[in-house]
């Protein structure tokens, strides 16, 4: 699968190779600690980040899984 | 106004298989219309749950009588957000996500939460929720509200004219008086027809901005 910035494909690919495996073999298994991915995700980021800057998309402010309100039927 | 869906699936795969694959689903032969996927944050919590956000963009695929309404949007992707959190000691997962362009025209939120299925502890069950809304009903009702208004200002319009007339043709002279009352009922029309603008457009930009607010409400 392509990155949003194509410079960035490569990086996420080794990337998610190594969080695949940890997210397997480790992580599921109760085993959260000494996450092993962290360079490549350092450097995945760096790459990405940018490429997400100068597209402009409008991913910051955005509160994690959405806003907390209740959702109704009604208009308003 | 909002329409809602609800529905469940079922996978006969256990949680960790599926959870794995989770991270794993794209590209599919199914999934041409996503164009490209990103993790822009991860961690692990204290409390060993991992959080994650990816941000895929897809394709914008619109009947065509939408294109032609909508031309402005035919042009660009959509960029979409989903927010994870995976609990391996609950064995649970819950995703919230969400499209973040294109939000003027609308919005779609989906929140699905993954289990256990309680008939069989092989098998993954998937409970799914999720709002479609469109800021387009407010301008519609602010259209209604605006059309009404000017309506009933013809109406008070109308009558006086009537009476202006039955006046006229009863034999009383078209005094100053009259005349006068007929001034007076154009401005007072002009006032209500005045007010009633003004509170359409209070209707259409409260509308507008309502997606605004609710964006800067999430700001952390």
């Amino acid at each position: 699968m392509n990155s949003v910035g194509e410079a960035c494909t490569d990086m996420k690919r080794e990337y998610d190779q190594c969080f695949n495996r940890w997210f397997a073999e480790k992580f599921l298994k109760g085993d959260g600690s000494g996450d092993p991915c962290t360079d490549l995700f350092k450097r995945y980021q760096q790459c990405v980040q940018k490429a997400i800057k100068e597209k402009e998309i409008p991913i910051e402010g955005l509160e994690f899984m959405g806003h907390s309100k209740e959702k109704s039927e009604s208009s308003s | 106004m909002v329409k809602y869906f609800l529905g469940q699936s079922v996978l006969r795969s256990s949680w960790d298989q599926v959870f794995a694959a989770f991270w794993q689903r794209y590209p599919n032969p199914y999934s041409k219309h996503v164009l490209t996927e990103d993790i822009v944050h991860r961690e692990v919590t204290p409390d060993q749950k991992l959080l994650s956000r990816r941000l895929l963009t897809k394709t914008n695929r619109m009947p065509r009588w939408a294109e032609r309404f909508f031309p402005a949007n035919v042009a660009h992707s959509v960029y979409i957000l989903e927010d994870s959190i995976v609990d391996p000691q609950n064995q649970t997962m819950t995703t919230f996500t969400w499209n973040i362009n294109h939000a003027r025209l609308m919005v779609v939120e989906e929140r699905c939460v993954y289990c256990v299925n309680p008939e069989n502890s092989g098998w993954t069950e998937i409970r799914r929720e999720a709002w479609v809304s469109s800021s387009l009903f407010g301008v519609s009702r602010a259209v209604q509200e605006f059309g009404l208004a000017r309506f009933k200002s013809n109406v008070t319009k109308t009558i006086k004219g009537f009476e202006y007339i039955l006046a006229k043709l009863q034999g009383e002279a078209p005094s100053k008086t009259l005349v006068e009352t007929a001034k007076e009922a154009t401005e007072k029309a002009k006032e209500t027809a005045l007010a009633a603008t003004e509170k359409a457009k209070d209707l259409a930009s409260k509308a507008a901005t309502k997606k605004q607010q609710q964006q800067q409400q999430h700001y952390v």
